[in-house]
């Protein structure tokens, strides 16, 4: 037995635990372009200050809490409606239903987000259905904004919503529906007072499902996005890779690790909780 | 040799947490009988029953089983098996695979396997159910299946955890015979665990009934209903009127059945004046709440031997209660 | 009720156009004549025999495949144990540190857990020069971030799991080990084994963890994509996705049938 904790706990620690301490450590260092690897240990909070200081950084937190905060909204409102549905689907549909939501996950996320690139081009389908419809005269280009940012994440997080919903909107028994209707309770106050706060959990895991993850965000704004689109992710991948600046990469990473402890440690509570129901 | 028990268990407690599961239990059971652990629930009879197939650790005390001390003794290694409450059926192995578990961790020869197999199944009809899987049998078929597969390994000792509750009521009752002839056939030590007082009196020889991890009384089912040693017993098993005597110093324990109801004043030891309250027809009998002059209240049952009885007794009917000096058990706690 | 029904229909509808129109038209135009996505020039299977003649891909696709098999095995052995540990031992030193270890993966951004492996293998690489950085390096990175989802569907199998058929077996003279073996195991197994298929999914799709851990030298099937794709368009990433959208079309009926036949 000791083995069996032993094994799981041994490789996390070395390989996941271990490397944010190294991060830690060459946070406070300094880029050196001409060491191997490119970093001059030491003690140094200029990364910080940086982080905290510029323009630039401030405007990709924001960016990045903004864009994540709106496109979790959209894709509850959108979820919602649909984790709704398939539980008052006759119950046979309701495993096909739910597959349907879950094939995409299982298709390549790279793959989801291009299929968007030739959809919103300027020249993309979307557009020439808004200007032959006559919607929209000349439509712009969405690839390359922020709307498109929006579009993709909210495309790619829905499985993440619906499932959490779907599975904490299946438990509600529906005689609490019948008991608050025979009480005189209209469909639609019946949903507010009865269904609504029942499906909580469900709300708040699908939030943190998709908020944490569209937060740190990289494959989307560079795909989809435009020059102007900050968000904290890609800063820190191009500094990593096109400036080589492995310090405040490491920075950028810890920064965002702490902005994130929050949401995350609330998501294991309620994960620990959950379970515990069973 | 033979009068050695089968099962002695000394001083033992389990604690879980705060709550004390079992509080210091004596106990010992002979071989060849069935007995019965009696008792509500978390009263501690199936921690105990846990402990003899060793699924738990005493705190303190010792088990001893054919004289052995079972201390640090893991389950597989123990001479006893057990049927569950839920028959734990494997449900990924058919029904002839779930009986030969027990032969196989054995390391016993396929033919002998497949023999005893088939003898197992022929004692508890399902000799042609052997490709079954658990889940295409009923309620009783499987409960079969859980006492052919813990009988296979012929154990010293067979524990049962409320070995009918699974069943329909129906059912229930043909099961509990059989048990028993199957237990005096084999000649084995049956130790079963059951909430349902009805079922432990049936057919137990013995019995311990339980209360807040501790054995409050060991008979027979005989010496248990008829002479309690305890307010709670007497309250526990059956119904039983208490009523104070001795100017409240001592109680007497008065079963229903035990008295009798008559129109006048009666000439029986005792004699009581009282108001019929309540009326409950329960078919075979009928149990009459009687208020008595004094303000409290005594249960009267009388067996319904005709159909139309000559005299029913209405509610609000003046009645006189009677019984004999030797038919209640007087208790000091 | 009809209202009701039709408000149910309208969002069934509008929903899964939106999850599915998007991969419908890239399917569509893989077939397509023309190198532009934006007109249909006629049905034409050019992309798909450029696609199976371009070696890098297949290359890529070929390292991808070994390196999703051997961390999605690899990951289900030790994400089995997670999980096992987590439903089952209740109490031990750094029992609350290890359930942090085993779920954190799942929710950690990706792009913190990249720059941080890549990190320790570099710092490992000047301490002990090992490991070199590619097949190893990302099967590991791979692994780590694998072993938390199959640990989680192995806890929820093992927390329904009744556990009298353990003990059953136990009294019925099988050992610990035993008993794991014959009844354990084979009840759990298809939750391990959808655990492995979500792990070597994963591991197929993963960009950003194996861009930080590859290394010069390796390039894998989303590397090898993202590279094409940041320049545009291209029609051999849609016969690509078409072919990526069948295996896991064809995947996701195989482990709903596992799930279901353990019922």
């Amino acid at each position: 037995m000791r083995l069996v904790i032993a094994l799981p706990y041994v490789w996390l620690a070395t390989f996941f635990l271990l490397p944010f301490a190294l991060v830690l450590a060459i946070a406070f260092g300094t880029n050196n372009p001409d060491a191997v690897p490119p970093i001059d240990l030491g003690v140094s909070l200029k990364n910080f200050t940086l982080l905290f200081t510029d323009d630039l950084y401030l405007a990709a937190w924001l960016g990045s809490l903004r864009i994540a905060a709106t496109s979790t909204l959209v894709t509850l409102l959108l979820g919602y409606p649909m984790a709704y549905a398939i539980t008052r689907a006759r119950p046979s549909l309701r495993p096909l239903l739910l597959m349907a939501v879950i094939l995409p996950f299982w298709t390549s996320f790279l793959i989801r987000v291009y299929a968007w690139m030739g959809l919103l081009s300027s020249n993309g389908i979307l557009n020439q259905f808004l200007r032959n419809t006559g919607l929209v005269a000349d439509p712009g280009t969405i690839l390359g904004t922020e709307w498109a940012v929006h579009l993709g994440i909210v495309y790619a997080y829905l499985p993440f919503m619906v499932l959490p919903l779907y599975a904490s909107l299946e438990k509600l028994d529906t005689s609490l529906l019948e008991a608050a209707a025979d009480l005189g309770a209209s469909p639609i106050t019946a949903f507010f007072t009865v269904t609504l706060p029942q499906s909580l959990p469900g709300v708040v895991a699908g939030c943190l499902l998709v908020f944490i993850p569209a937060v740190g965000e990289f494959v989307i704004p560079d795909l989809l996005g435009g020059t102007d689109t900050l968000m904290i992710g890609k800063v820190l991948w191009d500094e990593f890779f096109l400036n080589s600046d492995w310090p405040l990469a490491s920075a950028v990473a810890i920064c965002l690790l702490v902005l994130l402890v929050g949401p995350i440690a609330l998501f294991q509570r309620q994960q620990a909780k959950s379970l515990e129901r069973q | 040799m033979n009068a050695q028990p089968i099962v002695s268990i000394a001083g033992v407690s389990k604690r879980f947490g705060a709550i004390v599961a079992v509080d210091g239990v004596d106990l010992d059971i002979r071989r060849g009988e069935l007995f019965a652990l009696l008792g509500g629930s978390g009263c501690g009879k199936t921690t105990l029953l846990r402990m003899i197939a060793g699924f738990e650790t005493p705190d303190t005390g010792r088990i001893l089983i054919d004289g052995q001390d079972m201390a640090g003794v893991p389950p597989h290694r123990r001479p006893v098996n057990m049927m569950f409450q839920s028959y734990a059926l494997f449900p990924h192995m058919d029904v002839a695979e779930n009986v030969a578990y027990g032969l196989r961790r054995e390391g016993l020869p396929a033919g002998e396997i497949a023999r005893r197999v088939g003898e197992a199944l022929d004692q508890v009809r399902l000799a042609d159910h052997g490709k079954r899987r658990p889940a295409q049998l009923s309620g009783g078929q499987r409960q079969r299946v859980a006492l052919a597969r813990a009988l296979i390994k012929r154990p010293k000792l067979l524990l049962l955890d409320e070995p009918l509750a699974a069943l329909d009521r129906k059912l229930r009752e043909g099961t509990r015979f059989e048990l028993v002839r199957l237990q005096e056939q084999l000649g084995l030590t049956f130790v079963m665990v059951t909430h349902d007082q009805e079922e432990a009196m049936s057919m137990a020889g013995r019995l311990a009934v339980m209360n807040e991890g501790r054995i409050v009384q060991v008979g027979t089912p005989h010496e248990v209903y008829e002479h309690p040693r305890s307010r709670f017993v007497a309250d526990f098993i059956g119904i039983a009127n208490i009523l104070p005597v001795e100017g409240g110093r001592a109680w007497l324990a008065l079963r229903p059945e035990k008295i009798a109801l008559f129109a006048a004043r009666p000439n029986t030891d005792r004699a009581e004046q009282g108001r019929i309250v309540d009326v409950a027809y329960e078919g075979d009998r009928s149990l009459y709440r009687v208020g008595l002059v004094d303000g409290s209240m005594i249960l009267v049952s009388t067996a319904n031997v005709a159909r139309e009885p000559r005299e029913p007794w209405p509610r609000g009917q003046e009645v006189w209660l009677g019984w004999a000096n030797d038919a209640g058990q007087r208790l000091n706690e | 009720m009809v209202g009701r029904a039709r408000f149910a229909l309208t969002v069934l509808a509008f929903g899964y156009a939106f999850l599915y129109l998007p991969i419908a038209l890239v399917i569509l135009y893989s077939f397509n004549e023309s190198r532009l996505v934006t007109v249909w020039a006629g049905f034409s299977t050019k992309w798909w025999s450029a696609l199976f003649a371009n070696e890098a891909m297949l290359r890529a696709a070929w390292l991808s495949l070994r390196i999703a098999l051997v961390s999605a095995t690899v990951a289900a052995v030790i994400g089995l144990a997670a999980g096992y540990v987590l439903a089952r031992v209740p109490r031990f030193f750094g029992r609350t540190l290890f359930g942090s270890l085993v779920i954190a993966p799942m929710v950690m951004p990706e792009v913190v857990m990249g720059i941080s492996m890549l990190l320790l293998f570099v710092v490992s690489d000047q301490l002990v020069s090992w490991p070199n950085r590619g097949f190893l390096t990302i099967a590991i990175a791979h692994i780590t971030f694998s072993i938390a989802f199959v640990a989680v569907v192995v806890q929820a199998r093992l927390a329904d799991f009744d556990r009298s058929l353990e003990e059953a077996a136990m009294d019925l003279g099988a050992t610990p080990w035993t008993t794991f073996r014959t009844i354990t195991l084979p009840l759990i197994a298809p939750a391990v084994g959808s655990g492995w298929l979500l792990a070597f999914t994963l591991s197929l799709d993963d960009l950003i963890l194996t861009q930080f851990v590859a290394g010069a030298q390796s390039e894998t099937l989303p590397m090898r994509v993202y590279s094409s794709v940041r320049l545009g368009v291209d029609p051999q990433i849609n016969a690509l996705a078409t072919i990526i959208v069948a295996v896991a079309a064809c995947a996701l009926i195989f482990s709903g049938w596992l799930t279901r036949r353990k019922a």
